[in-house]
């Protein structure tokens, strides 16, 4: 079994209701936008894990790589002003 | 023939032709053209399973001699096994058992579609279960044959030559006897005559599109609704059945 043999690789995301966000599941090989979807079906809702199922080819998915991490990431370290913790929310607003 | 005979000689061709295809189709567990086609297919030969089973369990409750699924599974040799012919015919390559899926798929999806409206309702219940399963597995057979037939010239030549091997044992899918008669008068089975024109029609196109041609020969091999079997069908209750024979009393 070589790798060009299995098709391209796409990745599976996964809507557990109506109305909640698509989550990351997994990955799977297949030619086709259609056989992506049944292999998908097939291979993460066997359990009814989700409603819905969105395929995407993992060479469409643009990622950010481990040597960005510090110009990416690091500058938020210092600013915990961004975090909304600096202001009282009165009674009458509730639970946000 | 009675009614409650003719139910259940229908009840147990219905079964055992589930049963067998099964058990061919999970003969590619494993041996998959990759991993996620292996699981597709055993997933649905599982299906295939759980429908040959409540029909069995079924058929064993209308014999009424205290049997069970199992015993009629497993303790039954082939002069008394009752499923299709196409459906013991050995998997070939990958196209072949294709295009004897897409075959069957499109069979069973107007079979079961109009058994959901038996006055039975035991088989009602079964087939309106099975109903969605079937959409299914059409939907997965009729796209390999589509992408094999406009594929590569290899693929369209297996699947072409899976096609001329198959196709003289799909006449018989429709193949009716006393058995039918007698229940189609009363509303519990359906009648394959009328199933007929709306099968050809849809394979028909299925070929077309796969760039296939059509075997001219009406040639249909017959046996199965007399229990009369290829030389495919020893093998495979064999492998089937040697454990449950070995060791009866076991239970798992």
């Amino acid at each position: 079994m070589s790798n060009d043999s299995q098709g391209p690789l796409w990745e599976v995301f996964l809507q557990k209701k109506a109305g909640q966000p698509f989550v990351h599941c997994g990955n799977l090989h297949a030619y086709d936008k259609e056989m992506a979807l049944q292999n998908a079906r097939d291979l993460y809702t066997r359990r009814n894990e989700g409603m819905s199922i969105w395929v995407v080819p993992s060479s469409a998915i643009v990622a950010s790589s481990p040597e960005d991490m510090g110009s990416f990431f690091e500058p938020a370290n210092d600013k915990i002003f961004r975090h909304p913790t600096f202001y009282q929310i009165p009674d009458g607003v509730g639970h946000m | 023939m009675t009614s409650q005979e003719a139910l259940y000689k229908y009840t147990l061709r219905l079964g055992d032709t589930s049963l067998i295809l099964a058990q061919r189709l999970s003969e590619w567990t494993g041996h998959g053209p990759f991993l996620e086609e292996d699981l597709a297919l055993t997933n649905i030969a599982l299906d295939i399973f759980g429908r040959g089973k409540s029909l069995l369990e079924y058929a064993a409750k209308l014999e009424g001699k205290g049997r069970t699924e199992d015993d009629l599974a497993f303790f039954r040799n082939d002069r008394e096994y009752f499923n299709a012919l196409i459906t013991e015919q050995p998997n070939g390559d990958y196209a072949k058992t294709i295009i004897r899926q897409a075959i069957i798929d499109c069979f069973d999806l107007m079979f079961y579609t109009e058994l959901a409206k038996s006055k039975d309702a035991t088989l009602a219940g079964i087939a309106e279960k099975s109903i969605k399963e079937i959409s299914y597995h059409k939907r997965h057979s009729f796209s390999w044959v589509n992408r094999f037939g406009n594929g590569t010239e290899e693929s369209l030549t297996r699947l072409q030559n899976g096609l001329n091997e198959i196709w003289p044992y799909a006449g018989e899918l429709f193949e009716m006897n006393e058995i039918d008669a007698v229940l189609i008068s009363e509303g519990i089975a359906v009648d394959l005559n009328a199933l007929k024109s709306l099968w050809e029609k849809e394979i028909s196109q299925l070929i077309a599109k796969a760039n296939l041609v059509q075997p001219e020969s009406t040639y249909a091999h017959t046996g199965s609704r007399k229990a009369l079997h290829s030389e495919h069908l020893s093998y495979i209750l064999a492998e089937m059945q040697s454990i449950p024979r070995m060791h009866p009393t076991a239970k798992w």
